[in-house]
C-alpha cells in the first residue's frame, strides 16, 4: 500500500525535514507513526498525498509511482484516500450533513448514492442525531468524528491520520482511536500519527518511531518509545 | 458532468455573490453603467445613421438651368455633373415630368384644378437634374462646384441635419468610447477584485476539496460562474431600463420636436443587435475578470 524507497525532502537546502527514510506498509495493516514535535511526521503525510515533492526517493502509495503522477491526475489518485488531522477541518457554515456530503459532491456522487451513504456513515461513528449541528455546536470529539466520517465517505483505501486526537480529552480520543480500529477491521489500510502514548502502549499494534527526520525504529506490536 | 454537480456549482456561485455582498454590488453596478452608457451610445448612433440613411435615400440636390439652355448644353451640364466623386447617379426630370409630378402631388385630390393649365406649364423652366450623392456629408463641396457652374440657375439642396451633427457625433462618439472603455476596465478590476476575495473567503475550503481530490474545474468552476453572473446580471439590468426609457424618449421627441419629422427606429430594431452585444460584453467581461484573477491567485 505504501512503499517510501530513500525518501528526503529539505524544505530549506541542506536542512532535510525527512532525510532519507525507508518504509512499507501493506494492505490493510495499522501503523501508528510517533515521534518528537519536528522530527518529520506531518511532512511525511503530505509527501504521501504529494502535496509536497521529496526532494529524493521513490514513493508508491495504492500502486501509484507518485513521481510520474501529473498533476491532472492527482485529484483521481487523492481519491483513494483520507485524511484527518488535530484541528478537524470543518467547514464552519455548513452543518454536518452537509460537511459529509461535500466530500461526495467534490468527487461527483449523484445525489441519490449521497442521501444513502451519508446517513450510514453518521451512524458509523455514531452522529446519527446530530446531522443538522453546526461544527461550532459540537465538542471537538464529535467534530473529529464528523471529520473521520468525511474522509471515510468516499471509501478509501487508505486513511491518513495526523495527530487526530491531539485536540482530545482522554475518553474522546479512546473514542476516535477506537472507531480507527474499526475502520481498519474492516479493510481500510489507516496510518496514525500521534503522541498518545498511553493509546499507543495499550493497542499493540505497529509503530513507527521518527526522529529528526529519519526512521529510528519500527517494532510490530510495539510501545511509545521513551524520547531523548 | 453530472446535472447535479453542474447545480453544485451553479449554487456555490450563487453563494460566492450572495456572501461578498458589497463587492459583488460594485461590480454589478459598475458593469450597469457600463452597459447602459454603451446601450445609450449605440441607440444614439444607430438612430442617427438611420436618419441620415433615410435623408439620403431622399434627393440631394436639385440643379436648375439658365432660360434658355439648350438640350445640348443640358447634357454636356450632366455629364460633367456625373463624373463628379460625390456622385452616385443624376436624372433629367423635363419640364413636362415636373409638371406631371408635381399635380399628383398637389392636385391630387381636385385634378380638375391642374386642368386650367393645361396646355400652358407653369413649370416651363423647371426642367431639372436630381442628383444621388453617395453621402450626405459630400453635399456641401457638391453644392459649391454646382453653383459655379455655366449654365445654372439654382441649385437646392435639403439642408438635412447631416453636416453640423458629423462633427459634434464625432466627439460624442469618441467621449462615449472612452468612458465605455474605462468603465470597462473598472469593471474588469472589480469583477477581479470580487473574485480575489471570494477566493481568499474559501481557501480553507478550496484547500480542503483538493485533499479530498476535486479537479481543478470543479475547483475554479464556482468563481467563474460568479463572475458570468454578475457579469449578466450587469448587463441585462441596463438592458431592461433602455428598453423601457427607449420607448418614452422617442415619443417625447416625436412630439416636442414633430416640425423635424425625424424618423426614429422601434425599440425592437435596436434591441436585436444591442441585446445579443449587451449581453456577450457583459458575459465576456465577467469571464475575463474571473478567469484572470483565477489564474492569478488559484494555482492548483
Ligand atoms: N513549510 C515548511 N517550510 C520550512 N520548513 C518546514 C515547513 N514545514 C515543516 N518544516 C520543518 O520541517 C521539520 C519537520 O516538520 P513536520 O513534518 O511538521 O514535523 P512533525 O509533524 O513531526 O512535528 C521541522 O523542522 C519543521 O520546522
Ligand atoms: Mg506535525
Amino acid at each position: 500500500m505504501i512503499h517510501l524507497e530513500n525518501v528526503r525532502k529539505e524544505y530549506i537546502e541542506g536542512n532535510a525535514a525527512v532525510n532519507g527514510i525507508a518504509l512499507h506498509v501493506e494492505k490493510g495493516e495499522f501503523v501508528f507513526v510517533v515521534g518528537d514535535s519536528g522530527s518529520g511526521k506531518s511532512t511525511l503525510i503530505k509527501l504521501l498525498l504529494k502535496e509536497l515533492e521529496p526532494t529524493d526517493g521513490e514513493i508508491v502509495v495504492n500502486r501509484t509511482h507518485l513521481k510520474s503522477l501529473k498533476k491532472k491526475e492527482i485529484p483521481l489518485f487523492r481519491r483513494n484516500i483520507g485524511v484527518v488531522f488535530q484541528d478537524f477541518r470543518l467547514l464552519k457554515d455548513r452543518n454536518v450533513y452537509e460537511n459529509i456530503a461535500f466530500a461526495q459532491r467534490v468527487i461527483e456522487t449523484s445525489t441519490k448514492k449521497i442521501r444513502k451513504n451519508v446517513p450510514a456513515m453518521l451512524s458509523l461513528v455514531g452522529l446519527a442525531g446530530k446531522y443538522r449541528s453546526y461544527p461550532k455546536q459540537l465538542s471537538g470529539g464529535e467534530q473529529q468524528r464528523v471529520a473521520l466520517a468525511r474522509a471515510l465517505v468516499n471509501e478509501p483505501t487508505l486513511l491518513l491520520a495526523d495527530e487526530p486526537t491531539g485536540n482530545l480529552d482522554p475518553k474522546n480520543s479512546w473514542e476516535i482511536m477506537k472507531l480507527l480500529e474499526e475502520v481498519n477491521r474492516r479493510g481500510t489500510t489507516v496510518l496514525v500519527v500521534t503522541h498518545n502514548r498511553e493509546i499507543v502502549d495499550a493497542m499493540k499494534k505497529r509503530v513507527v518511531t521518527m526522529k529528526k527526520g529519519v526512521i529510528i525504529s519500527d517494532e510490530k506490536k510495539g510501545g511509545y518509545l521513551y524520547e531523548n | 458532468m453530472r446535472i447535479s454537480t453542474l447545480f453544485y456549482l451553479i449554487k456555490q456561485g450563487m453563494k460566492n455573490i450572495y456572501r461578498n455582498k458589497m463587492f459583488s454590488l460594485a461590480s454589478i453596478a459598475t458593469m450597469t453603467a457600463c452597459i447602459f452608457l454603451f446601450g445609450l451610445f449605440f441607440s444614439l448612433v444607430t438612430n442617427f445613421r438611420h436618419i441620415v440613411k433615410v435623408a439620403e435615400e431622399g434627393v440631394g440636390v436639385t440643379v436648375f438651368f439658365n432660360e434658355g439652355l439648350s438640350e445640348s448644353e443640358i447634357q454636356e451640364l450632366g455629364k460633367k455633373i456625373e463624373k463628379r466623386d460625390e456622385v452616385m447617379h443624376i436624372t433629367f426630370v423635363s419640364a413636362e415630368e415636373a409638371w406631371e409630378e408635381y399635380q399628383q402631388v398637389y392636385f391630387k385630390e381636385h385634378p380638375e384644378l391642374a386642368d386650367g393649365f393645361k396646355d400652358d406649364n407653369p413649370l416651363a423652366n423647371s426642367a431639372h437634374y436630381e442628383i444621388f450623392l453617395k453621402s450626405v456629408e459630400k453635399q456641401d463641396s457638391l453644392v459649391d462646384y454646382l453653383t459655379s457652374l455655366e449654365g445654372v440657375r439654382r441649385v437646392n439642396h435639403s439642408d438635412v441635419v447631416a453636416n453640423t451633427l458629423t462633427d459634434v457625433n464625432m466627439i460624442v462618439a469618441y467621449v462615449s468610447v472612452a468612458i465605455i472603455i474605462i468603465l470597462l476596465a473598472v469593471a474588469i478590476f472589480l469583477i477581479g477584485n470580487t473574485i480575489t476575495v471570494g477566493i481568499a473567503v474559501r481557501k480553507e475550503e478550496i484547500a480542503i476539496m483538493k485533499l479530498i481530490g476535486a479537479t481543478d474545474i470543479f475547483v475554479r468552476a464556482p468563481f467563474v460562474i460568479e463572475g458570468a453572473v454578475i457579469g449578466l446580471v450587469g448587463s441585462a439590468i441596463p438592458l431592461v431600463i433602455i428598453y423601457i426609457l427607449y420607448n418614452k424618449v422617442i415619443q417625447f421627441m416625436a412630439e416636442k420636436f414633430s416640425i423635424l419629422s425625424l424618423e426614429f427606429l422601434p425599440v425592437d430594431n435596436i434591441f436585436r443587435y444591442l441585446l445579443p452585444v449587451s449581453l456577450a460584453i457583459g458575459l465576456g467581461v465577467g469571464l475575463f475578470g474571473s478567469l484572470t484573477t483565477i489564474r492569478k491567485h488559484l494555482r492548483v
